[in-house]
């Protein structure tokens, strides 16, 4: 395994410091903490904080800034953070409006965001969440029960951000990003494993000429594997299951082809021009695209694919300002 | 039925027996999990040590409430935040005695049944560890009805514990990675459960 790290030990602690000090005019570090917030507070709007396992990059840190979120809370890699980790964020970015937590659905995520929320709670902070579960393809996992949260979140953090920039209130704000929720589906592919640094060998193999479908974010296994398609075939097995899933007929959609790391760019435009033309001809009307690494998995060579079911609403606040380090729509 | 320096020698034989039972507990957790609940438990513990002098003068509540929160923020996975929930909610139903009767005992341990229920959203017969606390519960009841010593009561509890997680193993998991795993899990017993047997198995060598 070649990857560019010192001592696996510090790995997160160098990685986090590596993005503040590429950032210092988005982010800040609370001191003592492993907890990344904006390096200007803003204190007249609902707070929103995510967070997670690191290995997802930009998801989660680079989501933080004006029009998306104000606290990051990276946990190890593939691990979530812990409840005082995040009652830290709570503590720097709680504002008198309250504070909205986006978390992902795995078991560990879960249960340490509820504890960090009892925990704030019962210090008078008001504070409401939401659990992401945009993936279609598999029902339960090796990470947690029920659909899996993927880089459809990346969405809400967007949406619900630029609703809580405009001064929506914690009930606004979470409805908004339970309608993100509902209306986003999603499905990975991956066709070469990655390596958890502590681990030091690839969380899964394939052969030579395998896919894994229905691949997670931590290269939790899917639905099944099967032979290497061409990438239009494989847009095919994930778009028919995607679209089986919610009725986008007629609909207006947001598409977001998501690296996961391993993968040239080259490729994701390869896998957007079929994505594109199939919708096309659904008749499913693309009102914007996204096209990148959003939410990784270290090195994996894979992809996902998000279609969000667009109303009014969420287009306008898709098309929000936001200034973050990872995403910036120009206002 | 016990007091705060009896409450701190049982975390510390606690802390002892998860350690000494590490890999015990890692293999346990290698066929159906990610091959960590020891190292996670042992992890905890080894912090919840470090922390046991400066509870020397504290309450019970407090003590309690102490090594729940250490767990939660170093074990980790599931683990932490379910024993860190359960050592906190029995933490905060003991209050700030210093001494407390086998019906306070059986409180606190109602409350961390009920944290745990509810932090894992899991009911019994999902294959955790619910399914060794209930029926180390139920018997600890009983036994305390039936007018047993609190070295009697423990001693039930114990078993009940054991034969609970040994259950386990029949079952399909219904939550956590086992869950997975289906029909596949089955001739496994659960981490949790294990360790938790062993936690009452350490109580119970330690109250005389």
């Amino acid at each position: 395994m070649k990857k560019f790290i010192n001592d696996v030990n510090n790995v997160e602690e160098e990685m986090i410091e590596g993005m503040v000090k590429a950032y210092p005019q988005y982010l800040k570090r609370v001191e003592g903490t492993n907890v990344l917030v904006r390096a200007e507070k803003k204190t007249n709007k609902v707070a929103l904080i995510s967070g997670g396992g690191s290995g997802h990059e930009p998801a989660h840190a680079g989501y933080v800034g004006r029009g998306m979120l104000d606290a990051a809370v990276p946990g190890p890699v593939f691990t979530s953070p812990t409840p005082d980790q995040i009652l830290a964020g709570i503590h720097e970015v709680a504002t008198e409006q309250g504070v909205l937590m986006v978390v992902k659905n795995y078991t560990g995520d879960v249960m340490n965001f509820e504890m960090a929320e009892e925990m704030a709670q019962s210090e008078g902070i008001s504070v409401k969440h939401v659990v992401t579960n945009d993936d279609v393809a598999v029902k339960n996992s090796s990470f947690t029960v029920g659909r899996r949260g993927v880089a459809g979140t990346v969405f809400v953090h967007k949406i619900a951000g630029a609703k809580a920039e405009a001064g929506g209130s914690l009930d606004e704000v979470q409805t908004i990003a339970q309608k993100v929720i509902d209306n986003v589906r999603t499905m990975g592919v991956a066709i070469n494993p990655c390596t958890v640094p502590a681990s030091g060998k690839p969380g899964f193999t394939l052969d030579e000429n395998e896919m894994e479908v229905g691949i997670g974010i931590h290269g939790e296994p899917g639905t099944h594997r099967e032979g290497i398609k061409p990438a239009n075939e494989i847009v095919d097995i994930v778009l028919d299951k995607i679209l089986a899933d919610i009725d986008y007929s007629g609909t207006d959609v947001a598409v977001m082809v998501n690296g996961s790391g391993g993968t040239p760019l080259m490729e994701l435009f390869v896998l957007n021009n079929h994505v594109q033309d199939v919708l096309q001809k659904k008749g499913i009307h693309v009102y914007r695209t996204f096209v990148g690494n959003y939410m990784t998995s270290i090195e994996m060579q894979g992809f996902s694919l998000s279609l969000l079911r667009l109303d009014d609403e969420m287009k306008k606040l898709l098309d929000a300002p936001a200034d973050t380090p990872s995403f910036k729509v120009l206002g | 039925m016990t007091d705060s320096k009896t409450v701190l020698k049982v975390i510390s034989a606690v802390s002892t027996k998860i350690k000494e039972k590490e890999d015990y507990l890692t293999e346990l957790d290698k066929p159906i999990g990610d091959s960590d609940h020891g190292i996670n438990m042992a992890r905890g513990f080894t912090a919840v040590d470090a922390k046991l002098p400066l509870l020397e003068d504290k309450d019970i509540g407090t003590i309690l409430k102490t090594v729940g929160m250490t767990l939660v923020s170093t074990v980790g996975g599931a683990s932490g935040p379910l024993y860190g929930t359960a050592f906190m909610r029995a933490g905060m139903a003991v209050g700030s005695k210093t001494e407390i009767s086998t019906d306070d005992f059986l409180n606190l341990m109602d409350a961390a049944a009920a944290g745990v229920k509810q932090r894992g959203h899991a009911e019994p017969e999902d294959a955790t560890m619910l399914d060794a606390i209930i029926p180390a519960l139920d018997a600890m009841k009983k036994a305390a009805e039936a007018g047993k010593t609190p070295k009697e009561m423990l001693t039930l509890g114990t078993a009940a514990a054991k034969k609970g997680a040994a259950h386990t193993a029949g079952l399909v998991a219904k939550k956590g990675r086992a869950s997975y795993l289906g029909e596949r899990g089955i001739g496994h017993i659960d981490p949790g459960a294990a360790s938790f047997a062993l936690m009452v198995e350490a109580a119970t060598e330690t109250i005389v």
